[in-house]
């Protein structure tokens, strides 16, 4: 009997191993082996569109595929670390395939590389932007979503009026939420334009609260989520995009990676954004909803705010969008902060919101962001029909 | 900005590796050095082994003209970093150099408060605690 294929090795890249490199660095390597592996498969840069790499301990502690893409100048559909020790190259096998199937992305190229260099550094943490954003004063996340507002601000004249509306409805819909962090504190738009500005133009309002908590999603397939207790959410669609790691190598400063990633979401599904009955988009901070809105094609660009008159965003709205409040309104814990959105998505297609909930609830578009406006995917998810 | 400001601060400074030491030792001399490839002719940031438009490693450096333009900025009130918290406020920048790629840096001198996008910046270099930064200035 033939045995079942289920994707192919097309390419392979191997450095000539040596006791001691001199003045090579990590993302060098993986470039070199990456290179050689795209050619040898007879494939160009552009076609790879998939990227799995290792951890870079100390060297690069988050983002390491955000890291490496910028470094490789690619701009994949799907990218992520396997994490398993020795057995990560085998582990991104496999993954490789499974990305291929649900139709992520094409061409896969799988790397792990590392120096070894006599002396190594004495501070573990050098990558790119530990060494040109740093040292100029630009640590953490804020520099990054205030340099995208402002240039948002000048190209379309959007007003911090129209950012603030933002956080106001976030606080609003937190009022439903008794887990918020600011459950009992709705704030109007006066109180955002009112506090401190952390880095212009962002107002410590338009900022996530950072909080301590954490979420877990349990997956099984389709077919047995009809056998469990509660009735099944099925992914409908998925869409990845990862542009760049520093917001100065952005392909654009007022549309992220997210358009393409929703697009892809949405086409995988067969739906249009309008369909959605609850929009559970990621919001660290009020710059980065605005963008999304656009990006997802609910308004031109740079009219978000306009939109946003137009419309409301509880869950008796034409357009509920964070109905818990979002991350805005609930705090951010963290990398579970981007759970908060999915967790909702699940609660509502459930019909299981309680006093928030939206009404005949059929599908949810949910975002995630990371770094500076430049890691995206998007899910649809929808009720079992 | 006030200079004796700058050059107490302790704030973390670049890790320079063989590949990317060209770009600061030129900061040194008041210039900026940038890559550009062999292959296909485009000039990038941040220093790379390999090209990021076409993977080609025939790639030389050059000195880049300092001239460039605002793309966006923002000034820091509160730095995430507490060793910047002396020098706030400070304007930090994308710019967009003639050259063509985009690096991000701080805004020095006399023109820095009404800094508009859009806005002409030259290269001046500017001692940053122990280091030399490519720091601009709007004209
Ligand atoms: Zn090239």
């Amino acid at each position: 009997m033939k045995a079942r294929c289920f994707g192919a090795i097309v390419g392979i890249g191997e450095l000539k191993p040596v006791r001691r490199t001199q003045g090579a660095t990590t993302l060098g390597f993986i470039g070199e082996a990456v290179r050689m592996a795209v050619a040898d498969a007879g494939l160009d840069k552009d076609s790879i569109d998939g990227l799995l790499v290792g951890p870079q301990v100390g060297e690069t502690p988050q983002h390491v595929p955000a890291t490496v893409a910028e470094y490789l100048g690619i701009r994949p559909s799907m990218a992520n670390v396997v994490d398993l020790g020795g057995a990560s190259g085998a582990g991104m096998v496999w993954r490789a395939t499974a990305a291929i199937a649900m139709g992520m992305c094409d061409a896969v190229v799988c790397v792990l590389a590392n120096v070894r260099e006599a002396d190594p550094p004495r501070s573990p943490n050098r990558n790119p932007i530990r060494e040109f954003d740093v040292p100029f004063g630009a640590s953490g996340a804020n520099v990054s979503y205030a340099l995208s507002m402002r240039r948002h601000m000048a190209e379309f004249g959007s007003t911090p009026e129209q950012f603030a509306r933002i956080a106001v409805l976030a606080r609003r819909n937190a009022q439903l939420n008794p887990n918020a962090i600011f459950y009992g504190q709705p704030a109007t738009i006066e109180d955002v334009l009112g506090s401190a500005i952390i880095a212009s133009p962002l107002h410590m309002l338009e900022i996530v609260m950072p909080v301590a908590g954490g979420a877990a999603l349990v997956v099984v397939s389709s077919e047995r989520a009809r056998s469990l207790k509660h009735p099944p959410v099925h992914l409908l669609g998925a869409g990845e995009k990862i542009t760049h790691r520093a917001i100065s190598q952005a392909p654009s400063l007022t549309s992220g990676p997210l358009k393409a990633a929703i697009q892809k979401a949405l086409a995988h599904a067969g739906v249009k954004v309008t369909d959605m009955s609850l929009l559970s988009l990621y919001d660290c901070y009020t710059i980065m909803v605005g963008l999304t809105l656009e990006d997802a094609g609910l308004c031109e660009a740079g009219r978000f705010g306009h939109w946003m008159n137009d419309h409301s965003f509880d869950h008796e709205g034409d357009f509920p969008l964070n109905t818990h409040g979002g991350q805005l309104g609930c705090g951010q814990a963290d990398l579970a902060g981007g759970m908060t959105h999915i967790v909702e998505a699940v609660l509502q297609l459930r019909h299981e919101a309680g006093q928030r909930q939206i009404p005949n609830a059929q599908m949810a578009l949910v975002t995630g962001n990371g770094a500076t406006i430049s890691e995206a995917t998007a899910l649809v998810l929808g009720a079992d029909a | 900005m006030h200079e004796q400001v700058y050059q107490s601060l302790m704030t973390p400074g670049p890790i320079p590796n063989a590949i990317s030491e060209p770009f600061w030792s030129a900061a040194r001399r008041n210039e900026l050095a940038l890559q550009r490839c062999e292959q296909c002719s485009q000039w990038f940031f941040y220093p790379r082994a390999h090209c990021p438009h076409c993977w080609s490693e025939r790639i030389s450096w050059h000195k880049a003209s300092g001239q460039g333009v605002i793309k966006t900025f923002s000034v820091i009130h509160r730095p995430s970093h507490p060793a910047w918290l002396p020098a706030a406020p400070y304007v930090l920048a994308l710019i967009e150099l003639a050259e063509g790629p985009t690096m991000l840096s701080q805004l020095t001198g006399d023109r820095v408060v009404g800094a508009k996008i859009g806005q002409s910046v030259s290269l001046r270099c500017v001692p940053v605690g122990d280091f030399i930064l490519p720091f601009f200035e709007p004209i």
